[in-house]
């Protein structure tokens, strides 16, 4: 475990407010090698892994992100990890799958059914009432700044599995992840199916979206997503106290 | 690393937004596309944010066609009108802060250099010309003092456009412009004087009145930086919004300015010159022994 003070401060789904503070400037350390970071504290990997997995089995519209680095055939290597990355999907009934294929500021607008970018990337998760998100593949700068855009202004679960240090600002990250974890991330997920967490999707297998949906190249029905749980009552109205600002009015 | 870069990971194809397939399946990249094809093909911009009847826009898509292997090419740019439909090309681009795109660009171009010392890698700088021959002068003069590798574009719209209707070091002198009321003091910068005493390889000034000139032009630019040397276009791209040109005579614009001041221009240093005439006999041997 890293010698690193936890910090009280909770990563958790927003909204949390227009600006909120970045995580690591709250005091949320990194994990290393073989941990996991969930809402803010280290955990052990498989703990994280797990977590992720619930999350994505029982939230509404859980969706995968994938970023430039898994979508594009870069190399050998990307070719690989796209198969374990579908081999995940398929373990997540209802999953939907909508990528990020650059960064450039799409003009005049994003498709949010179709496409999701880091400038505006709360845009297709409103748009698409996400709950449950994972970002992989997506260059660590860009993932910093929509993660804190995501925390902002919904009540979206973000997990980032990157292959570098990790993301303070998920509200769940593990490091490092390469094929192998890939593969520990399918087996958790089955595993927690085992163990009795229902998928809120059961019997569904990865519904098309996007482009996808839109042609039915995948020979699926348009599916709409279902409706958040906001009215419900599942989710606070902010995740932390606001901030108060300058009083412009005060002499 | 493949040099197939531009292909989908299996399985996501089906899952990339159509714009993305059809630049898989028909865009530019791997392949020279003319002038003359242009609306047979998908093209890396085709949206963009700029005024109604702005020539810059033209320019660029017309540098876009231009470049020799799009998918090898990395554009720098900066503040100013031309990055906001820059960034829309589905091309990489670094957005430098202002004054630094030269620099930028210099530290790119070796990285290139030394990560991938089998496939040329080619960096572009467009930018306008208060990023390049007002603020960014010094890392555009420097990086060709250092006979840095790479194509640096000017997007001279003679004004900053983009904030208002400043007069730049490439406005005409007396030009009176809106935050310019008592007009220009000096004379226009020689750019191009200034280009060939710092030891650019090539230069061009060239106005957007003939496509297959601009795309020919910007890949000689391209490809002699390549393997002599800087080099540099200065490209009238008029700004119609401060210069009051009607929509429908920005064209008429650019062929009047062309014909009374602007011209089109070309110089070559000796060694860029050899390059260039051995490259075409070579292009030439090719075009034959294709048809053959």
């Amino acid at each position: 475990m890293a010698q690193v003070k936890e910090s009280s401060y909770a990563v958790v789904p927003g909204p949390e407010g227009i600006l909120p503070p970045a995580a690591t400037i709250m005091g949320v350390p990194l994990p290393e090698e073989g941990e996991g970071l969930v809402e803010g504290k280290i955990v052990n990997e498989a703990e994280a892994l797990e977590k992720a997995a619930i999350a994505l089995l029982t939230r509404k519209n859980a969706t995968l992100f994938p970023g430039p680095l898994v979508l594009w055939g870069w190399n050998d290597h990307t070719n690989d990890k796209a198969k374990y990355f579908f081999d995940v999907a398929h373990e997540l009934p209802g999953i939907r799958i909508i990528p990020m294929p650059d960064y450039r500021p799409i003009y005049p607008k994003i498709d949010p059914e179709a496409v999701i970018n880091p400038c505006h990337p709360n845009l297709t998760i409103w748009h698409n009432k996400i709950e449950a998100c994972v970002f992989i593949g997506v260059h660590c700068h860009y993932a910093n700044i929509t993660l804190r855009m995501v925390r902002a202004g919904t009540n979206c679960y973000t997990i980032a599995l990157c292959a570098e240090a990790g993301h303070e600002d998920a509200m769940c990250s593990v490091p490092n992840f390469d094929i192998e974890k890939l593969v520990r991330f399918r087996d958790a997920i089955i595993k927690v199916k085992k163990n009795g967490i229902k998928p809120l999707y059961e019997g569904k297998g990865i519904v098309p979206t996007g482009w996808a949906q839109i042609s039915r190249l995948s020979g699926g029905n348009i599916e709409k997503p279902e409706d958040e749980s906001v009215g419900a009552g599942v989710t606070a109205a902010f995740a932390h106290e606001l901030e108060t600002g300058l009083d412009e009015t005060a002499e | 690393m493949s040099l197939k870069t531009i292909n989908a990971a299996p399985g996501f194809q089906d899952y990339l937004p159509k714009e993305y397939q059809d630049l898989l399946e028909d865009g530019p990249f791997f392949k020279q596309r003319k002038v003359s094809e242009l609306g047979s093909f998908k093209e890396v911009i085709e949206e963009h944010p700029m005024c109604s009847g702005c020539a810059m826009t033209l320019f660029i898509r017309l540098v876009y066609l231009g470049l020799p292997s799009l998918e090898h090419t990395v554009i720098c740019g900066t503040a100013g009108c031309g990055r906001l439909a820059i960034s829309q090309g589905a091309v990489p681009f670094i957005y430098g802060n202002y004054g630094d795109t030269n620099a930028v660009a210099s530290g790119l171009k070796r990285g290139l250099d030394i990560r991938f010392p089998d496939t040329p890698k080619d960096v572009v700088v467009m930018a306008g010309d208060g990023g390049l021959a007002d603020i960014g002068f010094h890392g555009v003069m420097h990086s060709w003092f250092r006979k840095e590798k790479f194509t640096t574009i000017m997007l001279d719209n003679e004004v900053y456009g983009n904030t208002g209707g400043q007069d730049s070091g490439m406005t005409q002198k007396g030009m009176v412009m809106k935050m310019a009321p008592t007009g220009k003091k000096f004379e226009k910068m020689d750019m191009l004087g200034l280009a060939k005493t710092a030891g650019v390889a090539y230069t061009a000034r060239i106005a957007p009145t003939n496509p297959t000139r601009v795309a020919n032009t910007v890949r000689k630019a391209v490809l002699i930086a390549r393997e002599v040397g800087p080099t540099f276009i200065q490209a009238y791209t008029s700004c119609n919004i401060e210069y009051a040109i009607p929509t429908p005579k920005v064209m008429d614009d650019a062929r009047d300015v062309e014909k009374d001041r602007y011209g089109f221009v070309e110089y070559f240093s000796d060694d860029a010159k050899a390059y260039w005439e051995e490259s075409e006999k070579e292009r030439k041997r090719l075009r034959k022994a294709e048809k053959k």
